[in-house]
């Protein structure tokens, strides 16, 4: 019946009865404490009212077991919806489960690029599969927009110059309003789009009449890409390269030439490739020999360049 | 005190209306009680602007395609408003016009500690209010009022650098008024008038200035910054420069969070003359009251992660700002309690000033709940930066501050102006004005978790029904408005005098005359009490 119910968007993800529950019990509290003060006050007002122009009521103190009741039973309900609300947000944003599809998103003013690890593309529109986690890693050419989609009480912000990332699991299949939630410009209002849950078997059919095996990966436009930018003349295979080899990097942590040692995520490759001095690898000249790409590739084709040495991480590289 | 409720026909007398006449002597007077007019009229006019911009933002929505104006022009509405309302409005509003007027008159000093500085500080914020309306009329402005980057300092093709020079310059008028009410509080109050006898309305200024003179700086920096990156390139808050962008939004919010309290601390601070004077009543938990306003200053400087929450910022940063957030809403609530209690027992009476008062405890307790509902980490993911959190400052800042300030202009109009307004359509306007508000605002709830985003120009049919409804209220609320307006000025010259009296109410303002003389006391009062003394023996005293 609450399915239905016309004060509540669509209930499309795993997280949305979550975040409704969380949403009732605020409702709740809420009207409990509105009727509380609005009944007092309208007693008050009117049992108290003034009845001569003279009358002057014999003084009332505050009384101290009041006010710290009033302090401490508030002080108790925040904290426990503190705690709620922080758990099933650190679920939201915390680490995407590992079997999670991923797909990458580029916000540019005023659309959503989406690229799929099978290297279908498509614009203001993002096909998933139903019953499967979905992993989006977000950047922007621009300004910062944020991705929206209300029927899964989702939301994430795209910011420039940076990752950003956010998972969800449709459970329905349908079609859903896509937002863009953070003011970026003129046709903010007009960067929207839908997502289209299906069922995993059309999924399959979406996915291979969409160029099917003739689609490259989005790992394969990487390697491409390497190539063509001459990266794979310094980052060899071999130990001999100007560069580290970058076979199996991924996830791994990286010694740096101050000691220091980091994570290699998408953040680092990301930054890496963009400005090469950020961070030296032990054992290599700093400055860096590596020319900056900054200004030279887009967000998307750093986004094939980054899936593709993940691909080499994960040992399915072709080389 | 023991003048007669009810004046004998007066002999002309001076006071500083009637001292001397002519532009100059308003426009070179350091009278803190003509100054306080300079900014009434001020800021009305600002209120009058932006209050036009929102009727054409409201007709826009009647409809879901962007019909009326096209996305250019929308998005520069929306922007004029919230920074007419939100700078030369609402931030100065009570303060500058109220503050100005009742501080010295309330701690019985016969101006504030520097005259010359408060006239300054009208003439920055005019200046600052002149760039702000140049950039309206040059085009407009079109970043929303937070001005986040780097659509602010690399991107948009609008007045931006105008109207931050604008708002640059208006905040060192806040400054100015934040220092002068901190030294006048402290050393100027008459003999007798200890902290703890201080009015409330004195602690909630007090609050409101550290704030102003602690916050302020930093908005000024963000917006120094901003221009240096516009104008020549640095590389501060765009990445393609080097810069980062939500270093912005940190310095944004730093000041900008606590400003929010430079809105409703004062308006707190009237509420509660309101409610003591109308049910007759020494406040309940007068300390409690005092030190949540000081509790609220210093936790608000600790909060503005929380409009952080969805930008990416590491999870554990957004449970300290959930967490110290939830702790906020507390001295907020401990002041509904109190001033509920405050009733209990009295002997209420339902003047207009008490109407707004009661509306405002109403709307704030809406506004101050849903605020929870920000704070709270899942929930403020799906509903940022959707219309729920329009609705929500709109309860506190609209339905609060607002309905304090006509209040507290309804409770001084005969101690400022000399002359009495029609109480009949105050009852009236000041009922228009809780019903129009609620039509306006309420729907906007819905919407919000219904998934409308906030700052949309063409919208999805399913949300027309409840944008009509919200825009069927504004119209209602925009006549509220205006009825004030008018009966106000037709006071001026039709309104009966006011005795210097006229509401049976204590504090040291009440004991000069209406209007009082241009030096406010003619003898410096000695104070032997607790403030908000009503009590059957006070009065015996009084009598005798
Ligand atoms: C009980 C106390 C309050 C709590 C817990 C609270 C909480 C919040 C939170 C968490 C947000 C961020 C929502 C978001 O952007 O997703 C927010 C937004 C806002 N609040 Fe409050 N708030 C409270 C009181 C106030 C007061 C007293 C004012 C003003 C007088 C105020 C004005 C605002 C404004 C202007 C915004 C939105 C700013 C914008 O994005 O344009 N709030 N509030
Ligand atoms: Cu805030």
């Amino acid at each position: 019946m609450w399915e239905n119910f016309p004060l509540l968007p669509k209930r499309a993800s795993t997280f949305a009865p979550g975040v409704d529950a969380l949403y009732g019990f605020l409702v709740g509290m809420s009207l409990f404490f509105i009727a509380l003060i609005f009944i007092l006050i309208t007693v008050f007002a009117i049992k108290y009212r003034r009845r001569s122009a003279e009358e002057v009521p014999p003084p009332v103190r505050g009384s101290l077991l009041l006010e710290i009741i009033w302090i401490v039973v508030p002080l108790g309900l925040v904290l426990a919806i503190f705690g709620w609300g922080a758990a099933l947000y650190f679920k939201m944003y915390g680490r995407a489960p590992a079997e999670a599809l991923e797909v990458y998103v580029v916000g540019k003013q005023w659309m959503w690029h989406i690229q799929h690890p099978t290297g279908q593309r498509e614009i203001n529109e993002l096909h998933i599969p139903a019953g499967r986690p979905i992993k989006l890693t977000m950047t922007t050419e621009d300004v910062i927009h944020s991705f929206y989609i209300p029927d899964f009480r989702v939301k994430k912000d795209v910011v420039p110059g940076r990752y950003t990332s956010v998972w969800f699991e449709a459970t329905r299949p349908g079609r859903y309003r896509l937002f863009c939630a953070e003011y970026c410009g003129t046709k903010h209002s007009e960067m929207t789009g839908w997502v289209i849950v299906m069922e995993p078997v059309e999924y399959q059919n979406w996915l291979s009449s969409g160029g099917g095996g003739r689609v490259e990966s989005l790992a394969q436009a990487g390697e491409r890409l390497f190539q063509q930018l001459a990266c794979d003349a310094c980052h060899r295979e071999d130990e001999g390269g100007l560069g580290p080899p970058l076979r199996g990097l991924f996830g791994r942590p990286v010694m740096l030439a101050d000691g220091r040692t980091v994570v290699a995520d998408e953040a680092y490759l990301r930054e890496s490739i963009l400005n090469p001095d950020a961070k030296i690898v032990a054992g290599f000249p700093s400055p860096s020999s590596m020319p900056t790409y900054q200004g030279q590739i887009t967000e998307e084709q750093l986004l094939q360049l980054v899936a593709y040495l993940k691909s080499l991480g994960e040992g399915g590289g072709q080389r | 005190m023991s003048a007669p409720m009810v004046e004998s026909p007066r002999a002309w007398r001076v006071n500083y209306l009637n001292v001397s006449y002519g532009i100059r002597s308003w426009l070179f007077t350091t009278d803190h009680k003509r100054i306080a007019l300079l900014y009434l009229v001020s800021v009305t006019l600002f209120f009058f602007l932006g209050g036009f911009f929102a009727v054409l933002i409201r007709l826009e929505l009647m409809t879901p395609p962007g019909d009326l104006v096209q996305s250019e022009t929308y998005n520069r509405l929306f922007t004029m408003h919230g920074v007419i309302m939100i700078f030369f409005f609402l931030i100065p509003a009570i303060p500058a016009v109220l503050g100005n007027f009742l501080v010295p008159l309330m701690i019985g000093a016969r101006d504030l500690a520097f005259p010359r500085l408060n006239l300054l500080s009208w003439y920055i914020y005019t200046l600052g209010g002149a760039f702000t309306l140049a950039a309206a009329i040059f085009g407009g402005v079109d970043t929303g009022w937070t001005f986040y980057t780097p659509y602010s300092s690399t991107y948009s093709n609008s007045n931006v650098m105008l109207t931050a020079v604008g708002i640059f310059i208006t905040g060192f008028s806040s400054i100015l008024t934040g220092l002068n009410f901190l030294v006048t509080i402290h050393k100027m109050r008459a003999p007798g008038m200890t902290w703890f006898r201080l009015p409330l309305f004195i602690w909630a200024h007090y609050a409101t200035s550290i704030i102003m003179i602690l916050g302020t700086p930093v908005v000024a920096i963000a917006i120094l910054l901003v221009g240096l990156e516009r104008l020549f390139h640095i590389g501060i808050f765009d990445p393609k420069l080097g810069g980062d962008p939500l270093l912005f939004q940190h310095l944004f919010w730093f000041y900008s969070h606590p400003a929010v309290y430079i809105m409703i601390l004062p308006a707190m601070g009237v509420i509660n003359e309101l409610i003591t004077c109308f049910s007759r009543r020494r406040i309940f938990g007068y300390s409690f009251i005092a030190f949540s306003s000081i509790a609220i200053a210093t936790l608000g400087f600790l909060v503005w992660g929380h409009h952080m929450f969805t930008s990416g910022q590491s999870v554990y940063a957004g449970m300290v700002f959930s967490a110290l957030t939830m702790l906020v809403a507390i001295p907020s609530a401990v002041k509904v309690f109190n001033w509920t209690a405050t009733l209990y027992k009295g002997s209420v009476s339902y003047q207009a000033p008490m109407l707004y008062a009661l509306g405002f405890i109403g709307l704030f307790t809406i506004g101050g709940l849903t605020g929870i509902f920000l704070a709270t980490l899942a929930v403020d993911v799906h509903v940022h930066d959707t219309y729920f959190v329009v609705a929500h400052f709109h309860y506190i800042m609209v339905g609060g501050t607002i309905m304090a300030y006509l209040g507290g202009l309804h409770y001084w109009w005969p101690k400022m102006t000399g002359k009495i307004y029609p109480e009949g359509w105050a009852r009236f306007a000041a009922l228009v004005i809780f019903v129009g508000f609620n039509l306006t605002f309420f729907p906007q709830f819905v919407l919000g978790y219904l998934g409308m985003p906030r700052r949309y120009h063409v919208y999805p049919d399913e949300f027309q029904v409840l944008n009509v409804m919200s825009s069927a209220g504004a119209s209602i609320l925009g006549v509220g408005y205006l009825i004030p307006m008018i009966y106000f000025i037709w006071s001026l010259r039709y309104g009966p005098m006011a005795p210097e009296n006229p509401w049976g109410a204590k504090g040291l303002e009440w004991l000069v005359p209406s209007p009082p003389p241009p030096h406010n006391f003619d003898v410096t009062p000695v104070v032997t009490g607790e403030p908000y003394d009503y009590s059957p023996e006070s009065e015996r005293e009084h009598a005798r």
